[in-house]
């Protein structure tokens, strides 16, 4: 068992040193690892801030049916007992149209709207709010109403929240791509990296064989150098994201203060710091262990 | 300790580097395997420490068959016998006590008794001043010893030899094979390797003579 530490133990202080001793080729392979690693984080974390706020907005869908200028009482009626029957409203009510100004011409501080406007152009209306459902059910909702007769228009209120989480939708498919990518490329990094440094250690690796080394022994140095590798990488992207979402908060909390909002975005989570470097410092040692591992097959010991 | 029986072997390509060979090496022995260039001493040895496996038949190394050994079974095999091969093997990217120091370090020996028995292998073989020297600045005969103080470190039961007087002078080579034998004499069986008749007549030990890969009387 102690030789069994002192052996990792050995191997680790091994691998610092081979890093330390070509600290620029170390540097940029961090580099390299640490900014390819950063698009799919940054990308995550741009579309985890815009679902915040599409979430936020999406609290209580609204219908507005807006009905024909010419529309009855009866089919007011008519689309009243409708809307009761349907069970995924939670609640409905009528605006009229003389309702619907009266609002207006409070909110923009006229008294006489009517007397400027001539006419009371607004339409009579129902707004509904719905309960939880899909946007799918939502949208269907809509254009049920659309359907009925007597009724001119019937909006969902947050439709530009419903675009915007379909966008959100490829947008987490393409972080998902981006990441399967780029962390295709970080194994493949590691590959390279190892591959060259048991290339410029083949005497070491042949002979150590020649004496007695298991495979294992020859390959742990070189496993523990793309973890190491890889973890680095996955430190500089997130210092890399980091960096630059503390840059941005400092605008984002500007333009939030003209509006009166206190707004900002949300950086890395340490539980997503944390994946990340895990996943980084795991594919770093799958690259070395592939990289090892062809050129223990394709070497064979000899006199 | 070491036993051949039958032992065919065929490089890819079809050359017959050893054909149909059968002998024994008692454990305690000194045997000097001679015979010209292309004769398959080589051979010999690699099939010995599993570098290369017999086509027919088999060879016995401490009691196992070395041919079947699997191959994560071969190291162990190795650590048993020390090896001093024909081009050296030194790592010069490190200085002469780490290039003795490697094998204690593939079987996990603790860095202080580690450091001893270095000391001790490089005392053997007259280098202990030489520890932090680099082995490029050495000389050839300097570089042979290096590379033995390297195959006794872990203190084998066996020891092979391939040309380890190589491109020595007379003298020097006389002087390796007086080291030997003192290695012999406290138990190590050992295998050495020369195309130099010259040293194989002089020496007082049992003679493997090897013409085209068949033992000769
Ligand atoms: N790896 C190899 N592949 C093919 N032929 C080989 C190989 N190694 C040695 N041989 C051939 O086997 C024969 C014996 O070689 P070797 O064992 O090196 O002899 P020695 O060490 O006595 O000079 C020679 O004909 C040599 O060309
Ligand atoms: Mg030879």
């Amino acid at each position: 068992m102690r030789s069994f530490f002192s052996q990792h133990r050995a191997a680790i202080v091994l691998t610092v040193n081979r890093m330390l001793d070509t600290p620029l080729a170390t540097l940029l392979t961090i580099m390299v690892i640490g900014i390819a690693l950063s698009l799919p984080l940054g990308l995550y974390l741009v579309v985890n801030n815009l679902s915040r706020i599409a979430d936020n907005s999406q609290g209580q869908p609204e219908i507005s049916i807006f009905l024909k200028d010419n529309a009855g009482s009866a089919v007011q009626r008519d689309i009243e007992t409708k809307l009761k029957a349907r069970t995924e409203i939670k609640e409905f009510h009528f605006v009229s149209r003389d309702t619907a100004l009266k609002q207006l011409s409070q909110n923009m501080g006229l008294t006489d709207t009517a007397a400027i406007l001539g006419k009371n152009p607004l339409p009579d209306a129902f707004v509904i709010t719905t309960k939880d459902i899909e946007p799918e059910h939502l949208d269907q909702l809509r254009k049920d109403m659309q359907a009925l007769p007597g009724v001119q228009s019937a909006t969902l209120d947050s439709e530009w929240a419903r675009r915007l989480n379909a966008i959100l939708r490829l947008g987490k498919q393409g972080v998902w791509l981006l990441a399967a990518l780029l962390g295709f490329a970080l194994a493949a990094i590691g590959f390279n990296t190892i591959r060259l440094q048991i290339l410029a250690l083949r005497d070491e690796v042949e002979v150590s064989r020649l004496l007695g080394a298991t495979d294992a022994f020859i390959r742990r140095p070189y496993l523990y150098l793309g973890m190491l590798q890889g973890l680095l990488g996955g430190l500089a992207a997130w210092l890399i994201v980091a960096s630059a979402f503390a840059l941005i908060n400092v605008r984002v909390a500007e333009i939030a203060s003209l509006y009166n909002l206190s707004f900002l975005l949300s950086s890395l989570a340490w539980r997503d710091g944390l994946a990340v470097l895990i996943s980084a410092a795991s594919l770093g040692w799958l690259g070395a262990y592939l990289a090892a591992n062809q050129h223990l097959r394709g070497s064979r010991a000899a006199f | 300790m070491i036993t051949f029986s039958h032992v065919t072997k065929r490089y890819r390509g079809g050359t017959e580097a050893l054909k149909d060979l059968s002998f024994t090496i008692e454990p305690g022995e000194l045997v000097v395997l001679t015979g010209p260039s292309g004769a398959g001493k080589t051979t010999l040895l690699k099939l010995i420490a599993a570098l290369e496996r017999p086509t027919q038949g088999s060879v016995l190394v401490s009691g196992q068959n070395v041919g079947k050994l699997s191959r994560g079974a071969v190291p162990y095999l190795r650590r048993n016998i020390g090896m001093v091969f024909q081009e050296g093997r030194l790592l010069f990217d490190r200085n002469v006590f780490e290039n003795v120091v490697l094998p204690l370090r593939i079987i996990g020996m603790p860095q202080r008794e580690a450091a001893k028995r270095v000391r001790a292998a490089l005392d053997k073989v007259g280098l202990l001043e030489k520890e932090k020297a680099q082995p490029i600045t050495l000389s050839g005969g300097e570089q042979q010893r290096l590379a033995i103080a390297r195959a006794i470190v872990n203190r084998p039961a066996i020891l092979i030899a391939d040309e380890p007087t190589g491109n020595l002078d007379p003298d020097y080579a006389a002087q390796l094979m007086d080291m030997f034998t003192a290695f012999n004499q406290v138990g190590v069986t050992l295998l050495i390797a020369t195309h130099d008749p010259i040293l194989a007549a002089r020496s007082t030990s049992r003679v493997l003579h090897l013409r085209g890969g068949a033992l000769q009387a």
